[in-house]
């Protein structure tokens, strides 16, 4: 590509996560996009992957009114287990690599797991008159979200462990 | 054409352009807090709302719904992310910083996506 910015660009190439475990946060120094062009299309493969695959788990798992949005609620906590062992992974093992991270993590995960959908299924339990329903899941994903990612990312730091020893 | 196909370009635009929008909100505001993530859930909730509530009250054709709603604000907005971010800014001994993360997405959020339900059906 022909820019002169590329060079001075960290090895993962992936400011979507500002806030690292093991490093300090990562500031970009590409100013532009056109110097990360096929950072770009690199993401839009992977979130063609990821739209498809919650959209496939979305058919598998229909959320039906007035019920829990079982579909949204196991696409989020998946996403999350992997996000965490992936960016662990990455951080203590791939950190040379430039399309890692953002082909899995910001694309696939990223576009595989979904804020807006969350937050309008709740909205809509609410209109239907399921408000107990819609804080249940609001606080249930979460929860497990937040457990999910947590165990995702001490089970990515163990992995990255083993072949060291 | 088949819905995976307008499920496939949505995800296509979606996931590069929170990409884009982080890095520039990022650069703007520092990495403090996780100000990018945060704008894109909300935008990105806004208008998901507005979409489904042409689609609930004014009968909004099902190609660009799939197109728009669950190919480009479902890989626009991230979840994975979100909670990420809120467990490693709680790892750094931020832990308010992160709890105010947490709650200050989802509240504003649900009232972001409210707010397109409601023009929706306003207009």
């Amino acid at each position: 590509m022909p820019d002169g910015q590329s060079g001075q660009q960290l090895p993962d190439a992936s400011p979507q996560l500002p806030v690292d475990p093991d490093r300090p946060p990562f500031v970009p120094n590409v100013r532009t996009v056109r110097g990360r062009l096929d950072i770009i299309a690199v993401i839009a493969a992977g979130g063609v992957l990821g739209a498809l695959g919650r959209y496939g788990l979305a058919v598998a798992l229909p959320t039906r009114t007035g019920q829990f949005p079982w579909g949204t609620f196991c696409t989020n906590v998946t996403g999350s287990l992997i996000l965490g062992a992936l960016l662990a992974l990455v951080v203590s093992r791939y950190a040379h690599t430039r399309y890692l991270r953002p082909f899995l993590g910001t694309g696939v995960i990223g576009a595989y797991t979904t804020f807006s959908t969350y937050t309008v299924e709740a909205d809509l339990l609410v209109r239907d008159g399921h408000a107990l329903l819609a804080i249940g899941y609001v606080l249930a994903s979460l929860l497990a979200g937040l457990v999910a990612v947590w165990l995702g990312i001490y089970a990515g730091t163990a992995i990255s462990g083993w072949g060291r020893r | 054409m088949p819905a995976v196909l307008y499920v496939a370009i949505g995800g296509a635009i979606g996931a590069p352009l929170r990409y884009v929008v982080d890095s520039w909100v990022q650069r703007k505001f520092g990495p403090v807090f996780p100000w990018g993530t945060f704008l894109i859930n909300v935008t990105g909730s806004l208008v998901l709302g507005f979409i489904t509530g042409l689609a609930l009250y004014h009968g909004f054709p099902n190609a660009p719904k799939i197109l728009i709603g669950t190919g480009f604000c479902g890989a626009y907005t991230t979840f994975s992310t979100f909670v990420f971010e809120s467990v490693t800014l709680g790892k750094d001994g931020t832990a308010r910083v992160s709890v105010l993360n947490v709650f200050g997405s989802v509240v504003v959020g649900l009232a972001a996506a409210a707010v397109g339900l409601l023009f929706a059906a306003a207009v």
